[in-house]
């Protein structure tokens, strides 16, 4: 069964079209990884799974139901960690987590539980203005957790979580889709991603660059392979006879050879009948990032992010 | 328990961390504290009783004060929300729009309850004790205590509408500290500037009326001219006909100054963009 379903959804604010016409499909269980640079609409596309906002044309199905105009027991199910969310400066962990978890009609024990889980128990009675930004994203995953959510959708979670927190956080996420959770997450690391989620839709200016698994998305692509060998630059060159695309580099004892997908054990046979001249071969596949700029193109927008 | 309780609860409980609880009663009640000591001094010309003075003195003060405390306490309950990221959040768990404000405007509510009654109380039974009260000035006091309530929460409500309206914080601040002037110097004065104008002409019948256009004058008349002993020492006795209203007609106006922007603001708040 599908948990989240969009049928050429579209959403303008004013002037500016948001969404155009997206539509997929993601399973129950399933982790979605939602991709694109700010702007591309990743926000927009949870705002209307969430029911916040309504498309301004095409359909959203949320758990069988339209998100929009679904009642409390709809939203019983969900749990959302927004982007930018700063909780009460002055209120504790523990009553933090007690306040949501009240509003959300679950006890309060279930609420400390979840401090546990995400590694803030230690931290409950101290004030929130008190925590890292680490341990901020680390309450606000805990409360998305209350009530065992049929569906999360986590905007931008790993901001702020060291590399430890980061393998615990996606470990939580994957004892959740284990036990049936639908998950739909946002990020810019998208390195981290690769090989963590099932699914990945790569947006662009508020359309749909890309959607599938990693390796639909790479075969698509038809991004080559990069090998990179050592040895006798210049012997192994004229071995290949120009029948590839090469780069010397990164310094001059190797090569960077670019090579389609169906070619590449040819070519590792070559390097392999190359002998002495060639005495180290290292095959890099395509990572996310590169698919990632391939689908959105290297704008300004996301140029300049990655430099900050 | 409700979602509306939890709300409410959790507001109340933030205004005792940040000290608005605190501080709100503490001023209230040295303030009147001092007019209760200050002003009862000359009252021995007069039978009157040092609480009728209190009530004179304190509703005076009270127009100032409270609608500023009020419109300071609620003027970011949406838009600071809004800001902060938490206002996504909730609206995505399971509690309707309606619910949240009005949550959080009884929160709210009970802060400014608690500072009016434990401020103005303690003052009130300073002044009973120093001179002693009738039965009267006791009724005086309370009918006070009730009507700075209701002014509180009538610029409380109007601090919502303004929150629910604006897109930024800073707006709304702008428009709050806006609505105070407006409402507790301008309005007056552009009154008086009219009837001064116009020599007090055809417009006469009509002024009194356009006072009930007012939560703070609708308060001010509703306190100095709803009891005898209060009208003799406040200088409404001389008060012509036309402007007295019935005590239930200056309460009703302050209630529908509670009820209707609370209203605007839930509308508001409906349709405003998550």
């Amino acid at each position: 069964m599908d948990a989240v379903v969009l049928e050429n959804a579209s959403k303008i604010f004013g002037e500016t079209e948001a969404l155009k016409r997206v539509s997929f499909a993601v399973p129950q269980g399933c982790c979605l990884a939602l991709i694109g640079h700010n702007g591309a609409g990743k926000t927009t596309l949870m705002k209307l799974i969430l029911g916040l906002a309504t498309p301004t044309a095409g359909r959203v199905s949320v758990l069988g139901c339209d998100p929009a105009s679904a009642g409390k027991a709809f939203r019983k199910q969900l749990g959302f960690l927004p982007e930018n969310v700063s909780f009460h400066d002055e209120m504790t962990g523990a009553d933090t987590i007690a306040f949501y978890a009240r509003l959300k009609g679950v006890g309060v024990r279930d609420g400390e539980k979840l401090l546990e889980r995400v590694g803030l128990a230690h931290a409950a009675k101290r004030r929130v203005k008190t925590y890292s930004k680490g341990m901020r994203q680390r309450l606000g995953l805990a409360q998305t957790l209350l009530g065992k959510p049929r569906l999360l959708l986590l905007d931008e979670p790993t901001t702020g979580l060291d590399p430890l927190l980061r393998q615990e956080f996606f470990q939580i996420i994957k004892d959740l889709t284990a036990a049936g959770t639908t998950v739909i997450l946002s990020s810019h690391v998208l390195t981290e991603l690769e090989a963590r989620t099932d699914l990945a839709a790569i947006m662009r200016d508020g359309k749909l660059a890309a959607f599938g698994d990693l390796d639909t998305l790479r075969a698509k692509a038809g991004l080559p392979v990069i090998v990179r060998a050592r040895g006798d630059v210049a012997a192994i060159s004229g071995r290949l006879n120009g029948a590839f695309h090469k780069i010397i580099g990164p310094d001059s004892a190797s090569i960077e050879i670019d090579c389609p997908q169906d070619e590449k054990m040819k070519l590792l046979r070559k390097l392999a009948e190359c002998g002495d001249i060639c005495s180290d071969v290292e095959v890099r596949q395509p990572s996310l990032d590169d698919l990632y700029l391939f689908y959105c193109g290297r704008s300004l927008n996301a140029a300049g992010e990655g430099g900050l | 328990m409700h979602p509306l309780i939890v709300i409410a609860a959790k507001e109340f409980r933030d205004g005792l961390r940040n000290r608005w609880v605190a501080g709100a009663t503490i001023l209230l009640a040295a303030l009147a504290f001092v007019l209760t000591i200050v002003g009862s001094s000359p009252t021995g010309m007069l039978d009157v009783k040092p609480l009728t003075v209190t009530v004179v003195s304190i509703s005076s003060l009270t127009i100032f004060l409270v609608p500023l405390i009020a419109l300071l306490l609620g003027y970011d309950a949406i838009v600071g929300e809004a800001e902060r990221g938490c206002l996504l959040l909730m609206l995505t768990y399971p509690v309707s729009r309606a619910e949240l404000l009005l949550g959080k405007f009884l929160g709210h509510a009970s802060i400014l309850a608690f500072a009016t009654i434990v401020g103005y109380g303690g003052a009130g039974l300073a002044a009973a004790f120093r001179g002693g009260a009738d039965a009267e000035s006791w009724q005086a006091f309370s009918a006070l205590l009730l009507s700075s309530i209701m002014l509180g929460l009538s610029f409380l409500a109007l601090s919502y509408l303004i929150s629910t309206i604006v897109k930024e914080r800073s707006t709304a601040a702008g428009l709050a500290v806006g609505t105070w002037l407006l409402f507790v110097v301008v309005f007056d004065l552009a009154l008086m500037g009219a009837l001064v104008a116009s020599k007090g002409g055809v417009w006469t019948d009509l002024f009194p009326k356009l006072l009930l256009l007012n939560p703070a004058d609708a308060y001010r008349l509703f306190n100095l001219s709803a009891f005898d002993s209060v009208r003799k020492i406040s200088g409404l006795g001389g008060l012509s006909a036309s402007a007295r209203f019935p005590a239930h007609v200056l309460l009703a106006v302050l209630a529908a100054w509670i009820v209707l922007p609370l209203a605007g603001a839930l509308f508001t708040f409906s349709r405003r963009q998550a």
